[in-house]
């Protein structure tokens, strides 16, 4: 009977507490659990031993001389016993959870590159010419491989409902696995301080059936196409205010590879790794002034009249 | 043994002859040691108040208080400065004012450099502080990771100060390591064994060892990052084909030892506190020294930990992950040996001792945080969190703090000759103590819910404002009680009356000196046949060496 609560009380702080959305996520969390209650049961008996003894040895003040007793010995052995026995069973069942989640990556070739960039992320798609920027696309349901390579400083790769987490280093290559079990949009952020707008950096992955991820894809090599005046304007203000330089879109001369890839801009539900919601308003105030949006980004101001930026902000929601 | 008014008296009148210049040219290791504690005490008004600059910035989502560039540099200075500048300045403030009274030795091996050591490690802070005039303070981390500490990544002059000053301070720190070995090894009083000696002696020792050991491995890492920076070296510069993984090793294996360095002398203090105020001797000596001796030697194979996410692969993190676990173990027996020392003791609920007991839970909380560090998978979710926030505020506040908290009022008569107010400092006490847990209990929960460390701002997520602003309220209470602890010092120090020389009927030998600052500590000591040399000369029939009553040597 109280074997059953536990186990309900296990499973319901597990599923309840850990959000686990992947099989990685899986593991982990239910490793974790098995460690909070030992270190629980743990923290109970300290805690429990240190108020009977306070409790029971307080000073009296009732004159008699008081004789000092001693604990056996004897106990002092099975202090290092228990814990050394806790240490080998949690030593055992880290390395299986451990070689799970994370086996080589020797040879296998990856499902999606991803680079950190001071303070925005790139992924590639090894096989198709799509480059996509913050927006991470994902498919569910099978394990995929992920890439992870750094273009500056070190960032760290973390969706907490994903499991673990894993360092972009530059001059280094880091790999990661990930079986996504439900379709959706997952949030996340980079988590080794990577400099001004570290806090600025998150992580947003829209995971998706096989079949819309693949249908993503497709419409993600074509070239948007642009009809409206105004953003014919601002494609050209595009290129002459020099965006291009840091900017890609393909399809055009601009072939910049230091701030995300803008070739589909308009179809992202967000701005700056999810700090805006991708929409014209948005869009203006960014490029009227970033500094004041995102302090520290690397995106100067450019000091456009209101024509340009209209224009401009027309030609980028115009890039679905 | 008698305490002779007479001999208060003639302390009381040099006490008062006091100059600057006395403390300015002072080799005495007395006066050191309370020039290091106030120097610990200025440097951490100024890093609580920079904790304070975070949690009000951090109060609520998206709150625009600070900019991400102050906010950085805040963070950074907050941690430098409490590790380097205020943990150890505290602890080797107590380990040179008390260690060579409780050897029975009238001062430090090498008085000299023992003020070079002092006055280098100031130096080194104000340094440190200069930054803030020079254009802009450290900005990337207290463990200013590669290449973000690069000239390329951190353009202002921050991080070269930072270099510096904490090389200055690395100098002083070996060469008070060097000192503290070389005044156990010789100058201990005749009969005191190595065997016999106290425990935070004894702690203070091993300590010192991992000083010299540890240091050097930051030192070299400053001089080639100031290469790096200055002269366009290319040891952590990757698109020069330098590492960037080469400077967290470096780092790490100077900055897991480190942790040591900060807790082991507290560990120290904690012992001498739970024997006195139990009114007994330490249960297991021989373990508790010996496991002390165990952490420093498991603490220079452990560094990885730091790096599980760095993607060393499975092998290295295998090793790694199973040392660190095994920390877990002579800790735990420390744990426990305390909790048997006092065990059939008749406890004394002074602030000193409450302090000790809050420790063994605090301390407990936080080592278990740190084993789940060491279970790797567990590592990859919860590093880099609030999660580590939490863990490192457990140990560094709730393990070394409190033992210096706990240390300054159990010796705040040796240091000044008054005792501080115990009514006053038990309010001080419950008030920090549940300000400190509001703090950093709830940052647990913030670090699996998915709050990244050292960020200046954070989402409206669901709880985060909730529990971000608990930990705020938390952190203000702290504050506000340690201006209780202030008040308590200024009122204790214009006492006019010195207190009685011996107020907890002391075990060793620092309290059979009345010395105060300035003065020699012994004219004559008694024979040493025990661990308790003052127990024994104050009551001769109970004395250990003829009455050894079934307690385990």
């Amino acid at each position: 009977m109280f074997e059953l609560f536990l186990y309900h009380i296990h499973f319901y702080l597990l599923n309840s507490i850990l959000h686990s959305s992947t099989t990685e996520a899986e593991e982990i969390n239910r490793l974790h659990f098995y460690f909070l209650w030992a270190a629980s049961f743990v923290l109970l008996v300290v805690t429990v031993a240190t108020i009977y003894v306070i409790y029971k040895y307080r000073h009296h003040e009732n004159g008699q001389e008081y004789q000092p007793k001693t604990l056996s010995g004897k106990w002092e052995i099975a202090m290092i016993g228990v814990p050394l026995a806790m240490v080998v069973v949690f030593f055992f069942l880290m390395l299986k959870t451990m070689h799970h989640i994370l086996p080589s990556a020797d040879g296998k070739k990856p499902d999606v590159v991803i680079t950190g960039h001071q303070y925005w992320w790139e992924a590639q798609y090894p096989g198709t010419r799509v480059t996509a920027a913050n927006e991470i696309h994902l498919p569910v349901g099978r394990t995929i491989l992920l890439k992870l390579l750094s273009a500056d400083v070190i960032h760290d790769w973390w969706v907490p409902q994903f499991g673990n987490k894993m360092d972009l280093i530059s001059g280094r290559q880091n790999y990661l696995w990930l079986n996504i079990k439900e379709p959706g949009i997952y949030t996340g952020a980079c988590s080794e301080f990577c400099g001004a707008q570290h806090a600025g950096m998150r992580i947003r992955v829209v995971a998706q059936q096989e079949s819309e991820y693949i249908k993503w894809l497709q419409e993600h090599q074509q070239v948007a196409t642009i009809s409206d005046t105004l953003a014919q304007s601002g494609a050209q203000i595009f290129q002459s205010e020099t965006c291009g330089n840091c900017h890609n879109i393909n399809g055009t001369a601009s072939n910049g590879k230091a701030g995300p890839d803008l070739s589909h801009i308009a179809s992202r539900q967000t701005l700056l790794t999810g700090i805006l919601e991708n929409n014209k308003e948005n869009l203006t105030r960014w490029i009227q002034d970033p500094q004041k949006i995102k302090p520290g980004a690397h995106m100067p101001k450019f000091f456009l009249d209101k024509h340009s930026i209209d224009a401009l902000v027309a030609y980028l929601s115009s890039l679905k | 043994m008698e305490i002779r008014l007479s001999d208060i008296e003639k302390n009381k009148a040099t006490y008062k002859d006091y100059r600057i210049l006395r403390w300015l040219t002072s080799v005495d290791h007395k006066e050191i040691g309370i020039m290091y504690l106030w120097v610990a005490l200025l440097f951490f008004v100024v890093g609580g108040i920079e904790a304070l600059l975070m949690r009000t910035q951090l109060v609520m989502a998206n709150n625009h208080f600070l900019s991400p560039d102050v906010y950085n540099q805040i963070f950074t200075m907050h941690g430098t400065t409490m590790i380097f500048f205020v943990m150890m300045p505290a602890l080797f403030g107590f380990q040179v004012y008390m260690m060579p009274l409780m050897i029975g030795a009238n001062d430090m091996a090498f008085p000299r450099m023992n003020a070079f050591s002092f006055w280098i490690t100031l130096f080194g802070g104000l340094l440190l502080y200069f930054s803030f005039f020079a254009g802009g303070a450290p900005n990337a981390g207290w463990f200013n990771y590669a290449p973000l500490n690069e000239s390329a990544y951190s353009s202002t002059s921050g991080i070269d100060y930072y270099c510096i000053g904490l090389l200055l301070a690395g100098i002083g720190s070996v060469s008070t390591g060097v000192n503290i070995i070389v005044t156990v090894l010789k100058y201990r009083a005749p009969g005191m064994s190595l065997k016999m000696l106290p425990l935070f002696v004894w702690m203070s020792f091993v300590n010192a060892f991992l000083i010299i050991g540890a240091l050097p491995s930051l030192n070299a890492a400053l001089s080639m990052l100031l290469l790096d920076r200055q002269l366009h070296a290319h040891f952590f510069n990757v698109a020069s084909g330098g590492s960037a993984l080469l400077w967290q090793h470096m780092f790490w294996l100077f900055g897991h030892p480190e942790v040591y360095i900060i807790i082991l002398p507290a560990f120290g203090i904690y012992s001498e506190v739970f024997q006195v105020f139990s009114r007994k001797r330490i249960y297991g000596y021989s373990f508790v020294a010996g496991s002390t001796v165990a952490i420093a030697l498991l603490s220079f194979g452990v560094w990885v930990h730091h790096m599980f996410a760095t993607g060393l692969g499975n092998t290295v993190n295998a090793f790694f992950g199973a040392s660190s676990m095994l920390i877990g173990v002579p800790t735990g027996i420390k744990i426990f040996n305390w909790l048997g020392t006092m065990y059939g003791g008749s406890i004394r609920f002074t602030v000193s001792m409450l302090f000790a007991i809050a420790f063994l839970i605090e301390f407990t909380i936080g080592g278990l945080t740190g084993i789940a560090f060491s279970i790797i998978p567990i590592d990859w979710q919860v590093t880099d969190t609030y999660y580590v926030v939490a863990h490192m505020h457990y140990v560094m506040v709730g393990g070394s703090l409190f033992g210096v908290l706990s240390g300054l009022f159990y010796w705040f008569q040796k240091l000044s000759g008054k005792q501080l107010d115990e009514k006053l400092g038990k309010i001080f006490f419950w008030l920090f103590v549940i300000g400190f847990n509001m703090t950093f209990f709830v940052q647990h929960i913030l670090g699996i819910m998915g709050m990244p460390r050292r960020v200046y701002t954070y989402p409206d997520l669901p709880y985060f404002t909730l529990l971000n602003l608990c930990s705020t309220a938390g952190a203000f209470l702290m504050g506000g009680s340690l201006l209780l602890l202030f008040y308590n010092i200024y009122k204790t120090a214009r006492k006019k009356e010195l207190d009685r020389s011996d107020p907890w009927d002391g075990f060793t030998l620092e309290w059979l000196s009345t010395a105060l600052p300035g003065q020699k500590n012994f004219e004559a000591l008694p024979e040493i046949k025990s661990r308790r040399p003052y127990w024994d000369l104050k009551y001769p029939d109970k004395a250990d060496w003829k009455n050894d009553d079934k307690e385990r040597k």
